[in-house]
C-alpha cells in the first residue's frame, strides 16, 4: 500500500512565504495569549490542594458546592472529573494553618455529602515553595534540553542546520504552549513532560529531513538550494507522514482510553506531533533558505568527514 | 554475498529474546490485591491465621489464598473490593484490636509462579499512582536545628565558665554566633583564653571595649549539624514507619533539607501525617507549692523563680518545678496497655539506666508528694508576616497526669490520663524516638486503591489498543516487511518490560504513557528503512541490493534521530521528579531497545527469509 504513489514532486518551498506567514501568525497568537490569558497552571506549579472523590452513583455538584460553601473552603473549585460519579475539588494554597491538614478536612466535609460511602481517589497537596521550585526546574529543563540538542545537532551537522532545527523546536514549543493557553487546559507536570517529549519528537522529524538535505546536496550536481530542499522534503515525505500517523494512532488510544489523569499529557503530544510534522517540512527548511544555505555549506563538512574516516 | 548474517548474531538475538521473555513473564501473572497482617517484633502464628481465616469465611469474603510468610500473614484476594472490605473487617476484629502490636496493611503481592521465581523473575515495581498509597515530601526545619545548637553551646559555655570561676555578665546567641559579656577586663582576658582552648571548633574574636567575646559557629560545624539532623530524622521516621507496619516503604533524603516518605497501601493519610510529623514527647516534673499558689499564679500572681506555670487538659493551672526529672529520650521502650486498677488506657514505660537512676533518687526523696507528667508537642506552621512566608514554631505543653508518689520506683512504671488512641500513638512515638528537628509536610500525593486499579487498567488498555492499531497499520502498509516490523515491535515491548522488571525501576502512569509513545515511535526506524528500500527499488535496483542499501543508508539517520530524543529524555530524568522520572525512564529504555529490535532484529528476519535467494520482487 502507498499513500503517495511513486515519487512525489510537490513544490513545498514555492509556498514558503505563505508558510512563513502562517507560522508567524500562529506564534504571534500564541505569545499574545500566553501574555494576556496566561496558562491555567495546575497545582504542581501554583501550589494548592486537589481532592478527588468517587461516589457510588452519579452525583449533582450542587450539594457538594453548598457543603463546601458553608465551610471555610468557600473558594473551592468543584467539577466532575471523567464521569459524573467522580468529583474533583481544587483549593488555592493558604498559609497560617497547618497546611497538610486541609486535604483531610476537605475529605471529611466531602464524606458528609452523600449517605453512601464516599471514596478517596486522590489527594494532592503542593506547598507554595515546592510549586515555585517545580516551575523553575521545569523552565530550566526546557532550556537545558534545547541547549544540549543544539550542541549535538551543531556537531553532527553544521551551524545553519542546527539553527534551523532549533527554530523548528522553539516554533513547536511556543505553539503547543499557546494552544494550552488559548483553550485554558490545565498545565501540570505531566504536560511539561509531554512538551519535552514533543521536543524529542519534533527534532527526530527535523533531523531526518536535515539528514536527507545533506545527502541530496552532496549527491546532486545541479539545482538551486530551493530545488534541492524540495527534493529532500519529497524524499522523506512518506516517512514523515507514516511515523506521524503511527504516533498519532497510539496517542489517540492514550487520549481516549488512558483516563482523565493522562488527558493533558496525551493532548499536548497530539498537538506537538501535528505541529512537529508541519515544522519539519516547513520551518527548518525555510530557515535554511532564509540563512542562504548553499551546496558549499555541506561539502566542506563532507571533506572533513572523509579525512577523519581515512584515519587508521 | 549480501544480506546474510553470521550465526552468532542469530544466537545473540535468540538469547536476548529468551532471557527477556523469562523476565517479562511475571508481569503476565500480575499482582494480587492482598492484606498483610504483622506483629511487631514477633512472628504471626498459626493460631492467628486460623482466627483470621475464620473471620473472613464468616463474613463471606472470598480469598484466593492465605499463607504465613516472612513472619507475616499474607491473604490474597481476587478483587480490590474484597481486599478493602476484608482489611476493614480485620482491623476491627477483636482478636486483632486487643493487641496493639498488630498492624494490618494493604499490599500488592506478586502472583509469580514458583518456577519463574527460581529465576528471580518478579513483576515491574508499580509506583504509588498505580498501586495506591501516600507520598509525602517533608521539610526539616533547619532554623530550629541551628537554634538548638546555639542554646546547647551557650549553656555549655555558661557551666564551663562557672566551673572555672570566671564571672560573666550574660551569654546571648544569634545568627550562629554566641556573645559572652564579662564584668571586667580581667574576666574578659581569662574567659577568652580559656574558652578558646576549650571550644576548639568555634572561631573566637575579642571585643575589648564591649568586654565581649564572640564565638562564631563555623560553616563546617553548621553543615555537619544539619547533616546529622536530617540523618537522625530519617532514622526516626524509618522507625515510625516500621511501627505502622507498611510493606515496602521508601524513606529517603532528598536535597539538603528534605525527606521523601512513600507508604504503599496506606489510605489513612490523617493518621500517617500525625505519626510522621509528631514531635510528641514526655517530661516528668515535681509540682511546686499548693493548689492555692497555682490558682494565684494563674490570676497573675507571682511565680516562684524555680517554677513555671502549666495547665492540665481541663484548663486547671499547675506550678511545676523547672528541673526536669526525666525526659522522653531517656525512655527505652513503651507500649500501650490498659491500667489494671482503673481500667483506663495507659502507657507502660521503661527507662534507660540514667533515667532510672534519676527517677529512683527523686521518688525516694519525695514520697507522698505529687509528680506531674507533661505531654509536649512541637509543630511548625507557615504564616504570612508582612507578605513574607515565615515558619512559626508552636509548642504545646500539657499536664496529662498528676499523681502522688506512693513509693520509690525507677525503671518501669505506667502513665495514665490519655485517651485510648493517644496512648497507642504516644507509645509508638516514644519507641521510635524523637525527631531531632521539627518537620513540615510540603507536598503530598495520595492515590486511593480504586484509582490505582483504574490507572493500571486504563494504562494497560491504551498500550494494548495502541499497539494493535500499529500492528494492523504496518501489516497493511508494508505487507511482508510490515509483519517483520511487527515481530520486532512485539520483541521491543517484551524487552522494555523485561528491563523494567529487572531494574525494578518504578513504573508510573506517565511511565506507561512513555511505553505507549515508544510503541508509536519505535516503528519509525523501520519506516525509515522500508521507505529507503522502496526508493532504491524505484530507482531500478535489484531487490537484494535495495534491501542492503535501505538498511545502510537509513542507519545514520536513525541513530541521529534517536540520540536527540535520548538527550531530551535524559534531561527530563535528571531534572524531573517522581512521576516524570518514570516517563523519562521508559522513554529512554524504549529508544535503546527499539534501536536493537528495529535494526538488528528486523535485519535478521529479512536476511533469514530473503538473504541469498534470487529475488524478482519483494513484498513491501
Amino acid at each position: 500500500m502507498h499513500f503517495l504513489s511513486g515519487k512525489t514532486n510537490i513544490d513545498f518551498l514555492g509556498k514558503r512565504n505563505i508558510a512563513l506567514g502562517f507560522s508567524l501568525i500562529l506564534i504571534l497568537v500564541s505569545i499574545t495569549s500566553i501574555y494576556t490569558r496566561g496558562l491555567n497552571l495546575g497545582i504542581d506549579f501554583t501550589g494548592g490542594y486537589l481532592i478527588e472523590v468517587g461516589y457510588s452513583q452519579s452525583i449533582e455538584l450542587e450539594p457538594v458546592r453548598s457543603a463546601l460553601a458553608k465551610s471555610e473552603y468557600s473558594d473551592a473549585l468543584i467539577q466532575h472529573f471523567g464521569t459524573s460519579k467522580d468529583v474533583l475539588v481544587r483549593i488555592a494554597p493558604r498559609v497560617g494553618v497547618n497546611s497538610a491538614r486541609i486535604s483531610d478536612d476537605v475529605l471529611d466535609i466531602l464524606k458528609t455529602t452523600s449517605t453512601d460511602k464516599v471514596e478517596m481517589r486522590r489527594i494532592e497537596f503542593v506547598g507554595p515553595q515546592v510549586g515555585e521550585e517545580l516551575r523553575e526546574q521545569g523552565g530550566l529543563a526546557m532550556l537545558i534540553a534545547l541547549f544540549c540538542i543544539m550542541i549535538y545537532v551543531g556537531l553532527r551537522f553544521q551551524m545553519k542546520s542546527a539553527v534551523g532545527a532549533i527554530m523548528a523546536l522553539i516554533h513547536d514549543v511556543i505553539i503547543t504552549i499557546g494552544v494550552f493557553s488559548i483553550i485554558q487546559m490545565p498545565f501540570d507536570l505531566s504536560v511539561l513532560a509531554a512538551l519535552l517529549a514533543v521536543i524529542g519528537y519534533s527534532l527526530n522529524d527535523t533531523v531526518v529531513v536535515l539528514d536527507r538535505i545533506r545527502e541530496t546536496f552532496r549527491t546532486q550536481r545541479k539545482g538551486t538550494a530551493v530545488e534541492i530542499l524540495n527534493m529532500s522534503i519529497n524524499g522523506t515525505l512518506s516517512r514523515t507522514i507514516m511515523t506521524s500517523l503511527t504516533t498519532l494512532l497510539v496517542l489517540t488510544a492514550l487520549f481516549l482510553l488512558g483516563g482523565e489523569v493522562i488527558h493533558g499529557f496525551a493532548f499536548a503530544l497530539i498537538i506537538g506531533v501535528f505541529i512537529g510534522t508541519y515544522s519539519s517540512i516547513y520551518v527548518a527548511s525555510n530557515s535554511l533558505v532564509l540563512m542562504g544555505v548553499e551546496k558549499h555549506d555541506f561539502l566542506e563538512h563532507a571533506k572533513e568527514n572523509e579525512e577523519i574516516d581515512e584515519l587508521p | 554475498m549480501i544480506n546474510q548474517y553470521p550465526l552468532w548474531k542469530y544466537l545473540l538475538l535468540v538469547i536476548v529474546l529468551v532471557v527477556g521473555g523469562i523476565y517479562a513473564m511475571p508481569n503476565l501473572y500480575g499482582e494480587d490485591p492482598s492484606v498483610l497482617v504483622s506483629l511487631r517484633n514477633k512472628t504471626v502464628d498459626e493460631a492467628t491465621k486460623v482466627k483470621v481465616d475464620e473471620l473472613l469465611k464468616n463474613a463471606a469474603i472470598q480469598t484466593k489464598s492465605s499463607e504465613l510468610k516472612n513472619n507475616k500473614l499474607l491473604i490474597r484476594f481476587d478483587s480490590v473490593e474484597h481486599q478493602l472490605t476484608a482489611a476493614e473487617q480485620i482491623k476491627e476484629f477483636k482478636f486483632i484490636t486487643r493487641n496493639s502490636d498488630y498492624t494490618v496493611a494493604l499490599n500488592l503481592a506478586p502472583a509469580t509462579p514458583a518456577w519463574l521465581q527460581s529465576f528471580n523473575a518478579i513483576p515491574m515495581y508499580l509506583g504509588l499512582d498505580l498501586r495506591g498509597g501516600v507520598h509525602f515530601l517533608l521539610e526539616v526545619d533547619m532554623h530550629s536545628v541551628i537554634k538548638n545548637l546555639e542554646s546547647d553551646l551557650s549553656s555549655e559555655m555558661k557551666s564551663y565558665l562557672r566551673e572555672e570561676k570566671i564571672r560573666y555578665k550574660g551569654v546571648k546567641a544569634s545568627e550562629a554566633t554566641i556573645s559572652i559579656e564579662f564584668r571586667d577586663a580581667n574576666g574578659l582576658e581569662a574567659g577568652f583564653s580559656k574558652l578558646k582552648a576549650q571550644f576548639r571548633d568555634l572561631e573566637f574574636t575579642e571585643k575589648e571595649e564591649a568586654l565581649t567575646v564572640l564565638a562564631k559557629i563555623t560553616d563546617k560545624m553548621l553543615r555537619e549539624e544539619r547533616k546529622s539532623a536530617i540523618q537522625q530524622n530519617v532514622t526516626t521516621l524509618r522507625n515510625r514507619v516500621n511501627e505502622l507496619g507498611v510493606a515496602e516503604p521508601v524513606i529517603q533524603q532528598q536535597g539538603e533539607n528534605r525527606i521523601v516518605v512513600q507508604l504503599p497501601g496506606v489510605q489513612d493519610t490523617a493518621r500517617a501525617k500525625d505519626i510522621l510529623g509528631a514531635t510528641a514527647t514526655l517530661e516528668f516534673r515535681l509540682t511546686e507549692g499548693t493548689r492555692l499558689d497555682w490558682q494565684e499564679a494563674e490570676n497573675g500572681g507571682s511565680v516562684p523563680f524555680n517554677a513555671k506555670l502549666y495547665h492540665e487538659r481541663n484548663g486547671d493551672p499547675v506550678l511545676l518545678k523547672r528541673r526536669v526529672i526525666v525526659t522522653g529520650d531517656q525512655i527505652n521502650s513503651a507500649s500501650s496497655t490498659i491500667d489494671t486498677q482503673s481500667g483506663s488506657p495507659a502507657v507502660s514505660v521503661r527507662l534507660d539506666g540514667k533515667g532510672a537512676k534519676k527517677m529512683g533518687e527523686t521518688t525516694r526523696n519525695n514520697i507522698k508528694k505529687p509528680m506531674a507528667v507533661v505531654f509536649i508537642e512541637n509543630k511548625v506552621v507557615t504564616k504570612m508576616v508582612d507578605g513574607e512566608k515565615v515558619k512559626v514554631r508552636t509548642r504545646k505543653e500539657e499536664v496529662i497526669n498528676i499523681a502522688t508518689i506512693q513509693g520509690q520506683f525507677s525503671k518501669q512504671f505506667q502513665i495514665t490520663g490519655l485517651e485510648s488512641f493517644e496512648a497507642k500513638d504516644l507509645a509508638l512515638l516514644l519507641r521510635a524516638g524523637a525527631l531531632k528537628a521539627p518537620v513540615e509536610i510540603v507536598e503530598e500525593r495520595t492515590v486511593g486503591p480504586s484509582l490505582g486499579k483504574d490507572n493500571i487498567e486504563q494504562g494497560f488498555n491504551s498500550v494494548m489498543i495502541g499497539f494493535s492499531l500499529v500492528l494492523v497499520f504496518m501489516a497493511v502498509y508494508y505487507r511482508a516487511f510490515g509483519l517483520i516490523a511487527n515481530v520486532a515491535l512485539t520483541a521491543n515491548l517484551i524487552l522494555i518490560t523485561a528491563i523494567l522488571s529487572l531494574m525494578q525501576a518504578t513504573l508510573t502512569l506517565p511511565g506507561i504513557a512513555g511505553i505507549v509513545l515508544t510503541v508509536g515511535m519505535a516503528v519509525d526506524a523501520n519506516v525509515l528503512i522500508f521507505e529507503r528500500i522502496r526508493e532504491e527499488l524505484r530507482l531500478g535496483n535489484s531487490a537484494q541490493a535495495s534491501i542492503h542499501a535501505g538498511y545502510e543508508k537509513a542507519f545514520s539517520t536513525i541513530a541521529d534521530a534517536n540520540v536527540t530524543t535520548l538527550i531530551a529524555a535524559i534531561v527530563l530524568f535528571s531534572l524531573g521528579t517522581g512521576p516524570i522520572k518514570g516517563f523519562a525512564i521508559t522513554l529512554s529504555i524504549g529508544i535503546l531497545t527499539s534501536m536493537f529490535t528495529a535494526i538488528m532484529g528486523t535485519r535478521a528476519l529479512v536476511n533469514l527469509f530473503y538473504g541469498g535467494r534470487n529475488l524478482k520482487n519483494i513484498s513491501i
